[in-house]
């Protein structure tokens, strides 16, 4: 006990190792696998261990890099569509979440302030239970005998079963209903701490509420939408779990493509070098993403 | 438009987000109690699936594997999680700061798939050159750690920003210890966030699949990874079961410590108003 006690002791006499715990636990589990991935992907299939890499020249090490990875990345067809298609489901995703997240936390910011933190509750809910389970139900609402399907034939709304499953169509409502809470959560914080009086001051300025509402609530939210936009365009790039339930041979998404050379070809190097071009296809997002929570944050204060 | 019918709209728009977020949700839990064996046809209300569910051996080694997993990985990550976050808060001006603030950001916006990825390449690299470790409840371990310490620094951060850091240099004024100032002091203050992130991180470890698929060995399937492999199979029935459990466990959880959330707070606002009207007198 006594030992316990004076090793407490001395990490908070130490701030080194406040500081020095989380560095080298990140280090060790986020920079150091990202630089492996990197070196991976730049071997071949046979050598993925660091000393096949090297070879030695005259006593001096020399590093033996291989492009031929990204090479046949970018000269097939398949793979640039792939990368293409997931940006475009991502974007739809994100522009979609915002259209419906945006005037929802508008009006959350707007009800009554004893029942926000209830609204906010119900929107956080669904987030707590299982993602995997939520797919999945969507999966039964949406199949051709699903739920839905068999609720407007029996009300004879339609005739045939409306075909909405494993197509563009359940892979973009998935991915909607489960990031539409990331795109509401960072707007709902913005626009709750919006000053009033700017529209009071417009209104009493003879300003209409719309255009009152695009001159002054939009531009003044603007940190909200760009984080929330992010929150929800990045991670939904490189989604697998959502596609492979409720997405078609036709709806091409890169997560899945990595997954299949890693699980299935077995290709390492490949699902690595498929790694690092989906890095540097979020990094300028994820660089956004930083100065918008910077900025929000000035804002708070 | 008026003001009546912009109320109107607004609610409407209100309630269809939640119908959204809510309708799967209501179906699982409906069908779960369903007879037929066809997940989307209503015959007759019945336990039958529960019953199944008990004698599911596979979802049940699975379903421990993943509490265990759960709990250990949550402990982790406050743990880390708050050192972190007293890393970036209290020491605001270190250098290297920006550097940790990105790898601690990392992980929660990274795709699952990348982070699974790597950490499982470091995994083989470390295990080439010191033969540890095996893949299993360890590396998956690790994963979920990794990811939680991300989620729960964050959490955790949020509530330092809140607390009044003068509390911290009153007691130290008094004669204080660091150490005593740490258990007085910022540890009461922190608690309801410590708790919160323990439940967040918790529920996230139980529900991934990506990471745990990824780092996971021979013999080593968590709940989701059953669950995920039944579900690309098509529609089961025990699986709404499942959901139905987890689901109202879940919600009871959340509700019952946005309850204790909210009672520590309140006892805490009487006795900040009770100490200043003592001064006052």
């Amino acid at each position: 006990m006594n030992k316990l006690t004076r090793f407490f002791q001395s990490l908070f006499q130490g701030n080194k190792l406040v500081i020095g715990i989380p560095y080298g636990w990140f280090i060790l589990l986020v920079a150091i696998p990202l630089m492996i991935v990197m070196k991976i992907s730049l071997s071949e299939m046979e050598s993925t261990s660091i000393s096949s890499m090297i070879s030695w020249t005259n006593g001096l090490p020399t590093l033996k890099l291989n492009f031929a990875n990204y090479q046949f990345i970018f000269s097939d067809s398949l793979y640039v569509k792939t990368f293409y298609s997931s940006l475009k489901y991502a974007l739809i995703t994100t522009l979609i979440c915002l259209a419906i997240g945006y005037p929802f936390a508008y009006f959350m910011a707007r009800a009554p302030k004893h029942i926000q933190p209830t609204l906010l509750m119900l929107i956080m809910l669904p987030f707590w239970t299982s993602f995997l389970l939520r797919i999945y139900a969507w999966k039964t609402l949406l199949v051709s005998n699903g739920v839905i399907n068999n609720v407007l034939l029996s009300l004879h709304v339609i005739k045939e079963p409306l075909a909405m499953m494993n197509n563009s169509f359940s892979l973009t409502i998935g991915m909607v209903y489960s990031y539409l809470p990331f795109m509401i959560l960072p707007l709902y914080a913005n626009l709750s701490k919006l000053d009033l009086r700017y529209l009071e001051a417009a209104a009493d300025l003879g300003t209409s509420p719309f255009k009152a509402f695009w001159l002054i609530t939009v531009p003044l939210s603007k940190a909200g939408i760009i984080a929330g936009s992010m929150l929800v365009f990045i991670p939904a790039v490189g989604e697998y779990v959502i596609p492979e339930l409720l997405g078609g041979p036709d709806t091409l998404m890169i997560g899945r493509v990595l997954w299949d050379e890693f699980f299935s070809n077995n290709d390492w190097p490949m699902a690595a070098a498929v790694a690092v071009v989906m890095i540097a296809l979020i990094l300028v997002p994820m660089a956004i993403l930083n100065s918008a929570e910077a900025s929000l944050e000035e804002g708070k204060s | 438009m008026s003001q009546a019918s912009n109320k109107v709209f607004a609610n409407g728009w209100m309630f269809a987000v939640y119908l959204f977020l809510y309708l799967p949700i209501v179906t699982l839990v409906v069908f779960s109690f369903n007879d037929s064996k066809l997940v989307t046809v209503w015959s007759h209300a019945s336990t039958r699936w529960y019953s199944a569910l008990m004698q599911d051996g596979d979802l049940i080694s699975a379903v421990s594997l993943s509490l265990k997993i759960a709990f250990l990985s949550a402990l982790m990550s406050v743990f880390f999680g708050t050192f972190t976050a007293f890393a970036l808060h209290r020491y605001s001006r270190f250098r290297g700061r920006t550097i940790l603030h990105s790898m601690a950001t990392t992980p929660l916006v990274m795709p699952d798939v990348i982070v699974g990825l790597s950490l499982l390449l470091m995994l083989v690299s470390l295990q080439q050159w010191l033969g540890y470790p095996e893949r299993g409840l360890f590396t998956i371990l690790l994963g979920h750690a990794l990811l939680g310490t991300a989620y729960a620094s964050v959490v955790v951060t949020s509530r330092l920003k809140e607390m009044d850091g003068r509390l911290d240099e009153a007691a130290m004024d008094l004669g204080a210890k660091p150490l005593q100032v740490f258990q007085l002091v910022t540890l009461p203050l922190l608690a309801p966030a410590l708790v919160s992130a323990f439940l967040l991180t918790f529920t996230l470890s139980f529900d991934d699949v990506v990471l745990s698929s990824f780092l996971s060995g021979p013999g080593f399937n968590t709940m989701p990874m059953v669950i995920f492999s039944r579900a690309r199979l098509g529609l089961n029935p025990t699986i709404n079961a499942v959901a139905t459990v987890t689901i109202t466990i879940v919600s009871i959880a959340v509700i019952a410590s946005s309850f204790y959330t909210s009672h520590v707070e309140r006892k805490r606002k009487r006795e900040t108003a009770l100490a200043y009207s003592d001064v006052n007198k």
